[in-house]
């Protein structure tokens, strides 16, 4: 079966670099999923769960946003941080989420709406995308 | 001469000294191949954005952007000047903080006013004797250091510039060429010059790019992203010449008390043969006066 290569790079560390079956982005157009051959494509990244199919496995990954470059037959996803599914830590994801949730409700004066919503829906989306792992 | 015993005591205190030199030679060692293992873990990220950044730009070449743009009249510089938290390690803070201040007298001379944004305790203590403005100062966070540290860094400088606050942006940071090589850098971060794209335009199926949002969008999404990569970079640069300056300054210390208690020895056993001989020639001194 041909395959691509994916590679999920952040800040610090590269969290995946395998040859790979299909990836499915989250643009922020929308979802696209990349097969081997795809053409190139330089697209931005949204908040949400990056998967792609391994040896006929579906795996999932979080990432915070970024963008992916398509080209050569391999796709590159640059991302302020991913986790694998399984690497992300709920307890933690939940307090964000909370911490997140009385931001926005407080509303004080100095509050960086754009910010405090970004990080309540990365916290929202870490979570929904752990929970799927179990 | 000294006595035998301030001497003694002498060398025990450079002895311990020495202990202390000694091992934060090897903390500094051992922290600054962890900075090093997070330079090369950080490389293909930063490589992967120069590139995609370079392409963008020169594809959507004769397009504006806030950030690419410079202002017309210049009257405010922001210079971000990037040390370390801690001292011992040698030269390597004031070097940076003298470029810096350099930079600022030049900028001044150009008629702008100057404002320091700083990272790192010795940076910021600086620029506040140095009666230019602090705008904003990052103590005790070069320990802990994370992208989250540079995002905060680059939007609040690139929210200035695009607000008209700044019109000039400049990094000064500790590069890291080598373990013996640590000189300051500077940089100009806005108005920003797109990198050129190192790889010729791409030939065959693969030079149809697909762009999603368009040109115009992706470049005005990344190029944010670019300035906190370059700031995140300086950070870490900062950090591993830090820990090799530390490295460099801590060793001669060590070299040094070797040299003092070598010399020290010597006093101390010049010393006691002095005493000996001085006491030997009293007791033949007596002895000669009981037979005369």
């Amino acid at each position: 079966m041909s395959t691509l290569k994916l590679e999920v790079v952040t800040p610090d560390k590269t969290v995946v670099s395998e040859d790979v079956e299909m990836v499915i982005c989250p643009g922020s157009e929308g979802e696209f999923g990349v097969l081997p051959q795809h053409i190139s494509l330089l697209s931005a990244l949204k908040i949400g769960p990056l998967r792609y199919r391994r040896d006929g496995k579906d795996e999932c990954i979080f990432i915070s946003g970024g963008f992916a470059d398509v080209n050569n037959n391999k796709c590159s996803v640059l991302a302020e941080s991913a986790e694998r599914d399984c690497d992300i830590d709920q307890a933690r994801a939940e307090e964000a989420r909370k911490r997140a949730e009385k931001r926005l409700a407080e509303h004080t004066d100095d509050l960086d709406e754009a910010r405090a919503e970004a990080a309540l829906r990365r916290a929202i989306m870490r979570l929904e995308i752990a929970r799927k792992a179990i | 001469m000294p006595s035998l015993k301030d001497v003694k005591m002498k060398i025990v205190g450079v002895g311990k000294t020495k202990q202390i030199t000694k091992a934060m030679n090897m903390v500094a060692s051992a922290k600054l191949r962890g900075a090093q293992a997070r330079i090369e873990r950080f490389r293909p990220y930063a490589a992967k954005y120069r590139q995609v950044i370079g392409e963008l730009a020169s594809k959507a070449e004769g397009m504006s952007h806030s950030l690419l743009a410079a202002h017309e009249n210049k009257k405010n510089c922001a210079i971000i000047m990037i040390t370390s938290d801690r001292g011992l390690c040698g030269g390597f803070n004031a070097n940076i903080i003298n470029r810096a201040m350099k930079l600022a007298e030049e900028k001044k001379a150009e008629g702008m006013d100057v404002s320091f944004i700083c990272v790192g305790r010795k940076g910021r203590d600086a620029a506040k004797k140095s009666g230019f403005k602090l705008d904003l100062g990052y103590g005790d966070r070069m320990g802990s250091l994370d992208f989250a540290l540079a995002s905060t860094v680059g939007k609040e400088a690139i929210h200035c510039y695009v607000n008209g606050d700044y019109d000039e942006v400049w990094l000064v940071y500790g590069e890291f060429v080598s373990m013996a090589q640590q000189p300051p850098a500077c940089l100009q971060l806005m108005p920003l010059k797109a990198p050129k794209s190192e790889e010729p335009a791409r030939e065959g199926p693969g030079s149809e790019y697909i762009y999603e949002p368009d040109e115009a969008k992706l470049l005005s999404d990344l190029l944010p992203r670019y300035i906190n990569v370059q700031v995140y970079r300086a950070l870490l640069d900062t950090s591993a010449s830090e820990h090799a300056a530390r490295m460099a300054a801590m060793d001669n210390a060590t070299r040094n008390c070797n040299d003092m208690i070598q010399t020290l020895t010597l006093l101390y056993n010049k010393t006691r043969q002095a005493s000996i001989t001085s006491e030997l020639i009293d007791i033949v001194g007596g002895a000669e006066a009981l037979n005369g």
